[in-house]
């Protein structure tokens, strides 16, 4: 298993490699030359000048590009032209939020979606498994944003149930040792501002958490149905395997390997939406940034969302094969 | 035995009609059994109905539009707290800047359909060229464009959507060429796919022996049996694509103010009005979904009526 990991994590080396040969191609491509576009229009010459010195652009490409990659490896991802904070310091803030918010949809998806499909697929052709099939394509066609505003209007404007917008009330007075509001709020005994943190997450969540949600449900449900039909299972009951002991150990555990890869396929689709959510919910996490950087074209900001997005990405699809390892013992050998 | 029955046992004459086929009579093509299945599916009539109905308001929309995509016939109309909603002149109420609401929503289809035909047709000629290729020649030139591709899919859309419109700007353009470069490498993966399947297939051993150039095999008998499970992949992209491009002029990737007549950019403008007047994003909202339900539910009958395998 340990020797799957490090192979990965070599496989992961060409790939970054190829995006960054990429990615130092678009900053160079960029309207106003590269030093513009990291320092913004109205940059004095002596900045520019600067940059051009710090990067390196006024050598020959591959030198330029070794500097580049050298200053990225540092840590140094230019400013923000928009807020003149360092990049690298705007996602240390922004970062946790945007987690907390990928994971907990994340867990509303799996949590919800797992025994939604598994359930259907059990009652195959009954109204409960046509209700989850209607569900689920209604969750895949429903836009994220659209139905983070139908929640946002339902439950927060109309019902006043949930707050609307933004991470914490902010007249609570809480200490943010880690930056993660739950957790912080755990950590500090500060069980108000745990709660209030954790009744903010809730609408986000569940609108980011939809679509993988129902693509989950899908695809368990027809891999159950796949496997619970399979010669091995008829066989294993034959042999006298108790049902419970069947489900669990048999048709459960063969149907989650398409699943797991689906799973690991929702990390750069939760990663889009919570653009979009956090837009919607005014929730101050890398999405919502992003967004403003989009709009105002805030070329260092979005250079360093491209890297950082491009590793989680690798990252999630290395835990789907090391769990295809932990799943299937067949994959373990290879 | 009367002349009909006559005619049964020969099957129809050249004359007349086809009559409609069982899915069981022998010769009849692949699409006209699947042909014969869509029509006898719920949901493909469901999304077929909801798909016509969009490309005919999308068509249509100079006639059907009571105002301009960019008239704001209302202007005087507006208060800061109060936004009038349905009435006899404007059936679906007013936006934020006076702009007939149902007008929007009519030339927002066009918009829509504009975007989706575009960037899928973008990435179906991109993605199946490069598929053709692996698939024809095989060898290093498959292993080669095949990396490029798995490349291409390494990178999550909404990043290329971002890079793209930083790069050309904010447009419509940018929103068609990012969507539609995103789909690049899954036409691609797809059809190469495909072909490698068709290419072990019997018939495919037998045109060689007749003595038919590799070329033509390949044109000719291998890529048309496998550019089934593209269309569907097409069907189904239309909506993703659709859905996409409302989501990046949402973020503002398509340029334009916020009194554009465009689905995403009518919800970016909602936004603020949520407590004043939802309608303005529960309208374009429903819109965007109802579009997208209608591509699924026809690609996904289609992949069923091409290949009932597959059917769950």
């Amino acid at each position: 298993m340990a020797r799957l990991v490090l192979q990965r994590l070599a496989l992961l080396v060409p790939t970054l490699v190829g995006l960054s040969i990429l990615l130092f191609l678009w900053v160079r491509a960029l309207p106003g030359g590269p030093a513009t576009a990291l320092l913004g229009e109205r940059a004095t010459p002596e900045a520019v000048e600067r940059i051009n010195q710090l990067y390196g652009f006024d050598k020959p490409l591959v030198e330029q590009y070794l500097t580049w990659v050298g200053q990225l490896l540092q840590g140094n991802f230019g400013t923000s032209t928009r807020t003149g904070v360092p990049v690298l310091e705007e996602f240390a803030l922004r970062f946790p939020a945007t987690i907390e918010l990928t994971v907990l949809a994340l867990v509303i998806a799996v949590g919800v979606g797992i025994p939604l499909g598994y359930v259907a697929a059990r009652h195959q052709g009954r109204l409960l498994d046509h209700t989850t099939v209607v569900v689920s394509l209604l969750g895949v066609t429903v836009p994220v944003f659209f139905l983070a505003f139908l929640l946002k209007w339902l439950f927060a404007v109309q019902l006043g149930i949930f707050p609307s917008a933004g991470r914490q009330t902010p007249s609570m007075i809480a200490t943010h040792p880690t930056g993660f509001y739950v957790l912080d709020g755990l950590v500090t005994r500060e069980w108000d501002a745990a709660w209030d943190a954790l009744a903010h997450l809730v609408l986000p969540a569940l609108a980011l958490g939809s679509i993988p949600l129902a693509i989950i449900a899908r695809i368990t449900r027809a891999s159950v149905i796949e496997v619970q039909n399979a010669d091995y299972v008829r066989t294993a009951r034959a042999k006298g395997l108790g049902r419970p002991r069947l489900r669990r150990r048999v048709v459960l555990r063969n149907a989650m390997l398409p699943v797991s890869t689906t799973i690991g396929l929702q990390v750069g689709l939760l990663l889009s939406g919570a653009v979009l959510t956090e837009t919607v919910f005014a929730f101050n996490g890398i999405g919502s940034f992003l967004a403003a950087a989009v709009f105002n074209l805030d070329y260092a900001v979005l250079q360093g969302f491209i890297l950082f997005i491009a590793v989680v990405y690798a990252l999630a699809n290395l835990a789907v094969d090391v769990s295809y390892g932990l799943i299937d013992p067949r994959m373990r050998v290879r | 035995m009367s002349d009909v029955d006559v005619q049964d046992a020969l099957g129809p004459s050249p004359d007349e009609a086809p009559r409609p086929r069982g899915p069981r009579d022998a010769g009849a093509s692949i699409w006209r059994l699947a042909a014969h299945r869509l029509r006898r599916n719920p949901g493909a009539l469901l999304g077929a109905a909801i798909v016509l109905v969009f490309v005919l308001v999308a068509l249509f929309a100079p006639l059907l539009a009571p105002f301009g995509p960019t008239e704001l016939p209302g202007r005087t109309e507006i208060r800061p707290t109060y936004i009038p909603g349905p009435s006899a002149e404007y059936l679906l109420g007013l936006d934020r800047y006076g702009g007939d609401l149902l007008s929007k929503l009519i030339w927002g289809a066009r918009a829509s359909l504009l975007v989706g035909v575009l960037s899928t047709l973008l990435g179906l000629v991109g993605g199946s060229l490069l598929g053709l290729v692996a698939g024809a020649f095989g060898g290093w030139v498959d292993t080669v464009t095949m990396r490029l591709v798995d490349l291409m899919l390494s990178v999550p859309s909404l990043l290329l959507a971002v890079s793209i419109a930083a790069v050309i700007g904010q447009s419509p353009t940018a929103v068609v060429v990012a969507i539609g470069v995103v789909q690049v490498p899954i036409f691609a993966r797809l059809l190469r796919g495909t072909m490698l399947a068709q290419r072990g297939q019997d018939y495919v051993l037998a045109a060689r022996s007749l003595g038919l150039s590799r070329r033509t095999v390949t044109m000719s008998h291998v890529l048309p049996n496998s550019v089934g499970p593209v269309i569907v992949q097409a069907t189904l992209m239309l909506a993703t694509a659709v859905i996409e491009a409302a989501a990046l002029s949402f973020l503002g990737l398509g340029g334009g103010s916020p009194t554009t007549a465009e689905w995403g950019r009518m919800l970016t403008a909602a936004q603020n009005e949520l407590e004043v007047a939802p309608r303005l994003a529960l309208w374009p909202g429903a819109c965007i979904a109802v579009t997208a339900l209608g591509f699924t539910l026809f690609g996904e009958a289609l992949r069923e009526a091409l290949d009932p395998k597959t059917r769950r």
